[in-house]
């Protein structure tokens, strides 16, 4: 196995496009180690990002926030101001594993690995979140939900490597919400996650994102379940078209966590549930 | 293969090892630098056997190559007691027999004094969800969790 570690996300991407074999990113390493002690996927070109500047930070932008490729879950958790424009955003990474993972795990590892039942990947979603993608023909920013594919895949192309995350200006009356069920009380995998991000203009929505995370084979954006209480106060209709909307959504599988018809269900009254709390935060009385 | 050179700090020492690029740290440290404190429980990072701190961040050993250990300060439970004499959390573990096998013990003092550097004063709701990835088959958990609790009360008298 080759150990890079280059000093641009150009370069990154220029050794990516030229290697031969298994090409893997490290970050947190938390997925890729795990992988590669499991002899599940064994890089023969190993490209460490974390000695890129600007890789580790957590940085204002256009009103907004740039999160860097290596910025660990316990640096968002500890961060002073990020929390509190996106409490859905941090709530949701810092679900993912002990606080020996928190050291380590990352949000574009989250997103990366390709999981649909990644923890951070529906709270991005729900925010509007943009990824910076660095390939062999330049830079581009793509929303989060151009990135999963499938089960363990992404659409990211040969040579093709997320720089950071960027969270869009939080703005007024706002909130957002990240829930997840667990049979648990901690360190377990979603059977099923829901975000949720709206602003309010006095009692009314008038922006709302909503998106389901482990009930498809990718996350999923849910326009219709938006739908349903865009132009709502979160009245009980709302909350019950809501749910119908995300329940719909769904096509999950059945495994030791949860059946189809379980996971269908839950997907409804944590679509609700997330919905209240972000509507509190924005400012709504409920 | 060829082997990458780091030159690292471990407990304040300036260390440096050749290591095969898909080494662990855990690897480097129990093999390489003899520290063999840290356990290899899982090799997943689930149990937290062997949880070192770098640049004082708690983490997994068997999660980080030792390649990325270059120009870091790793901590690891060989380092915890000054000489012969313990610290407060090792003297505590042993009063309230907070262990039984020890294979998780040190992974869990260094987890513990990465909290209370953190947190001085935790609940006890605080030490368990802490202590999440450390996991014990012998204790049933109690014993650690009152450990801890009387250590920080005891810390913070002597502060």
């Amino acid at each position: 196995m080759e150990y890079h570690t280059p000093g641009s996300f150009d370069d990154a991407a220029a050794i990516a496009s030229n290697a031969e074999g298994v090409t893997r990113f490290l970050a947190g390493g938390t997925d890729v180690l795990v992988q590669l002690r499991a002899d599940m996927v064994t890089p023969d070109v190993l490209i460490d990002i974390k000695h890129i500047a600007g890789v580790k930070d957590i940085a204002r932008e256009e009103g907004g926030w740039r999160i860097g490729a290596a910025v660990a879950g316990a640096e968002m958790t500890e961060h002073p101001e990020l929390g509190k424009d996106w409490p859905g955003v941090v709530e949701a990474m810092d679900l993912i594993g002990s606080t020996q993972i928190q050291g380590r795990a990352t949000l574009v590892g989250n997103l990366c690995n390709g999981s649909p039942a990644a923890d951070s990947v529906p709270a991005l979603m729900a925010a509007g979140a943009e990824v910076s993608v660095v390939g062999p023909s330049g830079t581009r920013k793509l929303p989060v939900e151009a990135i999963p594919a499938a089960p363990g895949k992404t659409n990211l192309k040969k040579g093709e490597v997320i720089s950071a995350v960027h969270l869009p200006a939080r703005g007024g009356n706002a909130g957002d919400a990240y829930l997840r069920f667990i049979p648990r009380t901690e360190m377990d995998i979603a059977v099923v996650g829901c975000g949720v991000s709206l602003r309010l203009d006095g009692a009314k929505i008038t922006e709302a994102r909503v998106s389901l995370g482990a009930v498809a084979p990718t996350v999923l954006l849910v326009e219709a379940a938006a739908k349903a209480i865009i132009g709502t106060t979160l009245d009980e209709a709302a909350l019950e078209a809501l749910a119908a909307a995300a329940s719909a959504a769904c096509n999950p599988i059945d495994d030791k966590r949860g059946t189809i018809a379980f996971r269908t269900h839950v997907a409804g009254v944590l679509a609700q549930r997330a919905a209240k709390i972000a509507y509190q935060r924005a400012g709504g009385a409920k | 293969m060829s082997m990458i050179h780091v030159t690292t700090t471990v407990n304040g020492d300036e260390v440096e090892f050749l290591c095969d690029p898909r080494e662990t740290l855990l690897d480097v440290l129990r093999d390489r630098l003899s520290l063999t404190g840290a356990k290899e429980g899982c090799g997943t990072g689930d149990c937290g056997a062997c949880s070192v701190t770098v640049d004082d961040r708690l983490v997994c050993s068997c999660l980080m190559l030792g390649a990325e250990a270059e120009g870091k300060s790793i901590g690891t439970i060989e380092g915890m007691a000054d000489g012969e004499e313990l610290h407060p959390l090792q003297e505590k573990f042993i009063e309230y027999a907070a262990l039984q096998c020890g294979v998780c013990t040190p992974g869990i003092l260094v987890a513990t004094e990465a909290l209370l550097k953190k947190n001085p004063d935790p609940t006890e709701t605080e030490v368990r969800y802490w202590l999440a990835g450390n996991l014990c088959r012998c204790t049933g958990y109690d014993k650690i969790i009152r450990a801890v609790l009387d250590t920080a009360a005891d810390l913070r008298k002597a502060s």
